[in-house]
């Protein structure tokens, strides 16, 4: 009994010095309610904006992967159920369609200077979000299996495709994996393969998709050439099912994300020789071109619209402290901060890679949405081999045509 | 009874019925007319971390102005249920115009988003439904002939399946069957294939969902089939006995035709769930290989950014269409047997 009394006293105490001592971000009163996705780097941005709650700035949280289907009706409403929403470079475009949140030049040129010029997004000249990491998939090899076969790390998808044979034949029976499953994952690969040859996914300035070509054709080649050096599973996989089959030993080139690059070398990893010998770089290049195969997404936070303006500036400041330096120095590898004074990690390396050999930003286009989908639902016959490239190709212009027109954006 | 004292007692759920299944209908209904406004799009300079272009974005303000005019949307009419992603008059005209054989005709129009999904929805709904209703009775002629103090036990592991939440049954047998899993470690084994995985064809995902789909329903049409066992009248029962006929006889002439209005309710239960098959293809992340009607309307509602709100309406308008044509060969005999009671 005593024991508890103390252990609750102390408890309480460290809970009252932790509110003194965190209370002070400058904000008077307001209220800040975040909703974002669930991930390691966002639950730390979360975590440092809540040390702003006082008796007067309440500050809550909503951190769940089905962020995406809840922001656009939560923030219609007035006052918005959630001040701060924080997105991503496809999710941040229903919010600007439906004109959900509002401009931050007059916060950022008050409360902003901690950031960088590369951190605000603009569009039409109006900041709408503000960037602080960025993500891309990139390639993860095993240092010592390629070195004990005689391999250097593939530049091209040529490459990688001649030492998965030298593999394959070392006793790897599906050297390469992928986030192939069927759906979003499966249409982020053909994305990032086909931003790989410097093409436009539409005409420029309308709505109409311009895939269906040369290199629309090389990229559905190159996926399945990938599928016939993966596992039988294939069509299952996503990035959580990639880590395993990892750690077994089985692959040893994969395209993955960034983001789960940490997770990869961890210290806690359940394999630690193969954590210790994998590495990472930028998604090999197709054909001649040699610009990565890989999107670049940024994640950032936006304000809701719908809300007084004293919540938008307790929210603003509440979440600079949210991507202050300061959090970045507590949390160097939980994602490639665009924060000012970022030093590049191990687990950066791959995006880092990327990003200085030319990858290409995922497409913020108001349409983008409506081509993954399609794209999702249909490559996966070709890749199973019942159908031609062709006839691929043809099905996701007929499904995206279909759905863009019904959505408004064709006639 | 009166017809008013009738309407007293009925009041209450036909209000119920009327808010809670005629509205939402009715509006999903009125909703499959509609599609979203002609976009008012813009070239803006959007920049970000890496670098500046110039892309198309939406006006918010005009298409605000559009959306408080006419808050439905742009009327369509019918074309959603007849464009590309449902009914799709005009390819399937197409096909049948330009198409050399019945072969090429039916790859084609199996190649159709709405009717890949209409082929497995029909396959699954027509193969599990009779496998479900002859596991259950099998399964309950067998439960109800085990000693009477095992009996307790054995049926509580007999309904397991079915307290399952579909999803998490779904995903178990998902993770037995991975190559690395019991069930598909022990196939490889059997069949002598090391590369054997139930996963990555088309056909094996078919049966895989079938065997689920029965492993999941049996114990339905088990609970229902044991309790039709227990009121077997034992004189007509007896007499058979006395008459000589064996178990089997007994089974044939006596329990089942006692039994057949029970499996005609389990018939009409088990189309209308597995007309509605959506949880197996998310669990088995099959997809790649089997869609069905619930899952195009989910993939409307989910998977893009914005919800395509007129075409899940459209799927989920044929879905009720496809629900009673289905059960009409079996109402109808419903309705028979009550006309030829009264």
């Amino acid at each position: 009994m005593k024991m508890q009394l103390k252990s609750a006293v102390a408890a309480t105490a460290l809970i009252v010095a932790g509110g003194t001592a965190w209370a002070d971000c400058g904000i008077e009163s307001g209220s800040v309610r975040i909703l974002s996705n669930d991930f390691a780097a966002l639950h730390a941005v979360a975590e440092w904006a809540e040390q702003c709650a006082s008796d007067t700035v309440e500050v809550t949280k909503n951190q769940t992967e089905e962020h995406k289907n809840i922001q656009v009706p939560a923030l219609s409403i007035d006052p918005a159920t959630y001040t701060v929403a924080v997105v991503a470079t496809n999710s941040i475009v229903p919010l600007l369609n439906d004109d959900l949140i509002r401009p931050l030049d007059d916060l950022v040129a008050e409360h902003g200077g901690q950031l960088q010029e590369s951190q605000l997004i603009r569009v039409n000249g109006q900041i709408m979000a503000i960037a602080f990491m960025a993500n891309s998939q990139h390639l993860f090899y095993r240092e010592d299996v390629l070195a004990a076969n005689g391999l250097e790390v593939p530049q091209t998808f040529e490459e990688m495709f001649a030492a998965a044979e030298v593999l394959k034949a070392a006793g790897y029976e599906t050297p390469i994996s992928s986030n192939f499953m069927p759906g979003w994952n499966l249409a982020a690969e053909f994305v990032n393969t086909y931003l790989g040859t410097g093409n436009d996914f539409f005409e420029p300035g309308s709505a109409k998709l311009a895939i269906n070509n040369e290199d629309g054709l090389a990229v559905l080649e190159t996926m399945k050439t990938m599928v016939d050096y993966m596992s039988n599973d294939w069509a299952t996989f996503d990035s959580n099912s990639q880590k395993p089959i990892w750690e077994a030993d089985e692959a040893v080139l994969s395209i993955s994300w960034g983001s789960r690059a940490g997770a990869y070398i961890a210290d806690d990893s359940p394999a630690p020789e193969i954590a210790a010998a994998t590495a990472f770089a930028a998604s090999p290049g197709i054909g001649d071109s040699n610009i990565p195969t890989a999107a670049l997404w940024w994640d950032g936070f936006t304000i809701a619209k719908n809300i007084s303006d004293e919540d938008a500036e307790a929210s603003f400041i509440a979440m600079m402290r949210g991507i202050s330096p300061e959090m970045m120095a507590e949390n160097l590898d939980k994602a490639v901060w665009l924060i000012d004074g970022y030093e590049p990690t191990r687990a950066s390396s791959g995006v880092i890679d990327g990003i200085s050999k030319g990858a290409r930003p995922y497409p913020m286009l108001p349409y983008m949405g409506i081509l993954h989908t399609a794209l999702g639902d249909n490559l996966s016959e070709f890749l199973q081999g019942q159908e031609s490239a062709e006839q691929a190709l043809a099905d996701i212009e007929a499904a995206y045509t279909t759905a863009a027109t019904e959505a408004g954006f064709l006639n | 009874m009166p017809h008013k004292t009738f309407l007293a007692f009925i009041w209450p759920s036909l209000l119920a019925m009327v808010l809670f299944i005629a509205l939402p209908i009715f509006s999903v209904g009125y909703q499959s007319l509609f599609v979203e406004h002609e976009q008012v799009l813009i070239i803006t300079e959007n920049c970000g971390p890496f670098g500046c272009s110039d892309e198309v974005t939406v006006d918010a303000q005009a298409m605000a102005t559009l959306r408080a005019e006419q808050p439905a949307g742009r009327f369509n009419g019918l074309s959603t249920y007849t464009n590309a992603s449902h009914l799709a008059t005009d390819e399937i005209g197409e096909i049948f115009a330009t198409s050399e054989n019945w072969n090429e005709i039916r790859n084609r129009i199996m190649n159709l988003p709405f009717y890949k999904a209409l082929a497995f929805t029909l396959a699954y709904t027509f193969i599990v439904t009779p496998l479900v209703i002859i596991l259950g009775f099998i399964i309950a002629v067998v439960v109800n002939a085990v000693p009477s103090m095992l009996k307790g036990p054995v049926i509580f592991f007999s309904l397991i399946p079915m307290l399952v939440t579909p999803l998490v049954g779904s995903l178990v047998l998902f993770w037995m069957i991975d190559s690395r899993g019991i069930i598909g470690a022990a196939l490889q084994v059997v069949f002598d294939n090391p590369t054997l995985s139930l996963k990555a064809s088309p056909t094996l995902t078919w049966i895989t969902l079938f065997v689920y789909g029965v492993w999941h329903s049996a114990p339905f049409a088990f609970v229902v089939f044991y309790a039709g066992l227990q009121t077997v009248p034992q004189d007509t029962m007896e007499s058979a006995m006395v008459d000589g006929a064996n178990r089997w006889e007994r089974i044939r002439f006596v329990i089942i035709p006692y039994l057949m209005p029970l499996a005609t309710f389990i018939a009409l239960m088990q189309l209308m769930d597995n007309f509605r098959v959506f949880e197996p293809i998310i669990g088995f992340s099959a997809a790649a290989s089997a869609t069905s009607l619930s899952y195009l309307i989910y993939n409307d509602l989910r998977a893009a950014e914005s919800p395509l709100f007129g075409s899940a309406a459209a799927t989920s308008m044929l879905t009720i269409v496809g629900v009673v044509i289905l059960l009409l060969p079996v109402l109808r005999r419903n309705w028979r047997e009550f006309n030829r009671k009264a």
